[in-house]
């Protein structure tokens, strides 16, 4: 039996298929009554804010969009060590501390979460400012979720179907229907520009 | 070639071009460009911002009100500042004010990101442009704590079984092979100055704050019901007080106070016992480098911050300057008014927009923004891999503010000029006090150096400031004021039909501004001046280059294949890129790559 579960989403929901884990934890507040114990929480893009959630369990489920190279859609499962964990060197800006770098750091500290799972999904679409999920990642949620439950059983944790309190959780306004619904169209938004980023334009 | 910019800048793009582009999972974001003479000194910067971010168009429609939690999650270091900046914006435009107790409690939040990011900036990023971490793992203990002592004698972490645990501790984990830090760094150049035992010193810091910063985001859990992303209110802050019982669920009660308090305590002790002592010790060894200040000493903008009392917002009871410097005049300190269309205009000949007007700057109620993606003939490489840019051309997607047509510096340093200039009291005592401390004249600051020295300086004062808000807001709640929001004008329907707002901040990276149109209760315009666009902006119309241009200009880099030096001036900005770089990858990368060509 585990203590103290993290369930954690990671990601910038602003930027379409990185949004992947937030909508996870915030569908699992939806679809789960989790008992005591489990914690949900948005971790957004936060970097080292997130240490102390760390520190404070002992089991840790994250939800992200993961790069494995896969074709889109594609779900990807990591266990403990396995779960990619380094420092950047050379870095640019503190915005570029990215979950690794908190792995590594907590391991570094000596308060690493004992087990690790992260539930991954490799993204269609990031470069898509204030864009929602793309419908193949979207459609791995309910995977993702029925995962993470496999996991808590292993772990002797029994969940039922309900819903959970939610205070970790996104405000209202940017929960997803809200925020998917409130976009305004793309010529409204100029979703055209860089090439690099807009590959629509010519 | 040579020319001299109207801002008094020598640029000659005739020598070897280096490229530094940092790696991210949307590639691009930030990147430069130098041309380096024979003797491997910069003769010209090119600074550029390769991603447009268009929040603005994500905000319209949206209620005002909300505003606020989209800014939050532009950015995952300062979250919290954007958000005050948001319902500045809106309160303004409606003309809301807030209680005082409100006031205190926004002013002890943003006080408080600023010592964490500060503190997280320093040790977590730029102490690495100056700290050699695997040079620490030669050090002998015994000598560090001798070091430790000397700079500090207040700080109790000083023996040397505790730097020979510490060193045991990174050996054991580089071991482990999973430290890409210790791999990846240009470890071995000769730019690096610092003896073994500073080293030692200065990483064991980093595992201290560390420690530290998980208990100062405390403080934005308690005030802001939640961490990460705190809440915000329009018309006040959303924690209510309850003091004489045990209240509500979230309520703020004198157990949480003095939690607050405590954490408050910390910050004040860390501040003076390792970050200072640090900054003057680290900063001792590199006295001779004082390359980096650009822009600093000649033109610099605060909007000012952290008013003494609610809803008043002028210069003599702001806490943190307002005021413009510019031609390097800190005899007359201008003011700023963000409302003025004639004061800050975006310019954007050398951005990847178009304006109806060619050559003209927009203040940001009027701001356009209409994508214009070209590169100049003499650009290199393609659209979708730009090889090297034309900067005589269009060349980034960030646009170019400008104050009274001046290209400005913007963060701690030029807080604390403007500080200086106007004779703020604190700042002067604590510059003076610093320079005579390290032996340096006053034009010292105007470098990567002093930049890094007025972040520390700024730490340690708003350790204090908070503690001053804190006492006046135990002081008011003990006087019966338990009020922290003004609802009156909550509903949309009390609203005027039509209405513009500017809000206001010091974010720890600089000036940040937001300004909004309403109509018809929804967001119609909504334009985020972010201090990275201030430093970050290319050229403007009449060829002034921008703050990280200035600074790179003229610094001798040992190794050109090598960009220690570039880092390190770029770093001392605490530049802001897009948070969209989580996503997990299997394998550790370089988080920037460099090319000469």
């Amino acid at each position: 039996m585990t203590d103290r579960v993290l369930i954690l989403g990671i990601g910038n929901l602003l930027w379409a298929d990185e949004g992947f884990g937030v909508r996870c934890v915030e569908a699992m507040a939806q679809s789960y009554a989790l008992p005591e114990g489990v914690t949900l929480l948005d971790g957004g893009t936060q970097g080292l804010y997130l240490l102390p959630f760390l520190e404070a369990a002992d089991a840790l489920i994250v939800f992200d969009a993961i790069d494995y190279g896969l074709p889109p859609g594609t779900m990807k499962i990591v266990r403990d060590d396995e779960v990619p964990a380094f420092m950047g060197a050379k870095k640019m800006s503190l915005h570029q501390t990215g979950f690794q770098d908190v792995i590594a750091t907590a391991t570094l500290m000596g308060y690493r979460p004992a087990k690790m799972v992260l539930i991954g999904c490799q993204p269609v679409e990031l470069e898509d400012f204030g864009g929602g999920l793309r419908p193949a990642v979207a459609a791995r949620i309910p995977q993702a979720l029925e995962i993470a439950r496999a996991t808590l059983a292993d772990w002797g944790i029994t969940v039922t179907e309900g819903r959970s309190r939610a205070e970790g959780l996104a405000q209202a306004p940017l929960l997803r229907d809200a925020y998917e619904a409130g976009r305004p169209s793309e010529d409204d938004a100029c979703r055209i520009g860089d090439a690099r980023f807009f590959p629509q334009v010519p | 070639m040579g020319i001299t910019t109207p801002n008094g800048f020598n640029l000659d793009n005739s020598g070897k071009r280096i490229v530094v582009d940092p790696v991210t999972r949307i590639e691009g974001h930030m990147r430069c460009e130098v041309n380096v003479d024979d003797q491997g000194i910069i003769r010209n910067a090119v600074s550029t911002g390769t991603m447009w971010r268009g929040l603005e168009v994500i905000l319209k429609g949206r209620d005002p009100r909300d505003a606020w939690a989209f800014t939050e999650r532009i950015c995952g270091v300062c979250t919290g500042t954007h958000a005050l900046t948001s319902v500045r914006a809106v309160e303004d435009a409606l003309g809301i004010t807030i209680p005082d107790n409100a006031n205190s409690i926004r002013n002890i939040m943003q006080l408080n990101l600023q010592i964490h990011d500060h503190v997280v900036h320093f040790y977590h990023l730029h102490a690495l442009d100056w700290v050699n971490p695997v040079n620490a793992l030669r050090a002998d203990p015994k000598a560090t704590s001798e070091l430790q002592q000397a700079v500090s004698p207040n700080h109790p972490l000083s023996s040397p079984g505790y730097f020979r645990d510490v060193q045991n501790r990174l050996k054991a984990f580089v071991e482990s092979g999973q430290l890409g830090l210790f791999k990846n760094g240009y470890w071995d150049n000769p730019a690096y100055l610092l003896p073994p035992e500073a080293d030692l010193m200065a990483t064991t810091h980093y595992l201290e704050a560390l420690d530290l910063q998980k208990e100062i985001v405390k403080i934005h859990t308690i005030f802001g019901g939640k961490n990460p992303h705190p809440n915000w209110l329009v018309g006040g802050v959303p924690c209510p007080i309850n003091v004489h019982s045990t209240g509500a669920v979230g309520a703020i009660n004198m157990e949480r106070l003095n939690l607050v308090s405590s954490i408050i305590d910390k910050c004040i002790e860390f501040n003076r016992n390792v970050y200072l002592p640090d900054v003057v010790a680290i900063g001792g060894f590199y006295k001779n480098w004082l390359y980096g200040g650009g822009l600093s000493g000649k033109s610099v903008l605060a909007y000012g911050d952290i008013p003494e009392n609610a809803n008043d917002f002028s210069p003599a009871q702001l806490h943190l300057p307002r005021g413009a410097i510019i031609n390097g005049n800190l005899n007359e300190v201008h003011d700023v008014d963000q409302r003025d269309p004639e004061q800050i205009q975006e310019f954007v000949d050398h951005s990847w927009y178009e304006y109806a007007e060619a050559g003209k700057g927009l203040h940001p109620w009027d701001g356009e923004t209409k994508p214009k993606y070209e590169l100049g003939p003499n650009a290199k490489g393609s659209r979708t891999n730009i090889e090297q840019l034309d900067e005589a051309a269009k060349y980034s997607w960030i646009k170019a503010p400008r104050w009274k047509g001046n290209a400005m510096e913007v963060g701690p340093l030029a807080r604390y000029v403007v500080g200086y200039a106007s004779g703020h009291e604190d700042i002067k005592n604590q510059v003076d006090g610093l320079l005579g401390t390290m032996k340096l004249p006053l034009t010292a600051i105007f470098s990567t150096l002093g930049r890094t020295a007025a972040r520390a300086l700024e730490s340690e004062y708003c350790g204090r400031l908070q503690k001053h808000f804190f006492d006046k807001l135990v002081q008011n709640i003990k006087n019966g004021d338990e009020s922290t929001a003004n609802v009156t004008k909550w509903d949309p329907s009390t609203w005027p039909k039509e209405a513009k707002g500017v809000g206001a901040t010091e974010a720890p990276r600089g000036a940040l501004g937001h300004w909004v149109r309403i109509k018809d209760g929804r967001i119609e315009n909504y334009q985020c001046v972010v201090p990275t666009t201030w430093n970050g902006s290319p050229r403007d119309t009449a060829g002034n280059i921008g703050a990280f241009e200035a600074s790179l200009m003229d610094t001798k880099m040992e190794r050109p294949e090598e960009p220690v030096e570039i880092l390190r001036t770029l770093h001392s900005f605490d530049p802001c890129l897009a948070c969209s770089t989580h996503v997990m990858s299997p394998e550790g990368q370089e988080m920037a790559r460099v090319k000469v060509r």
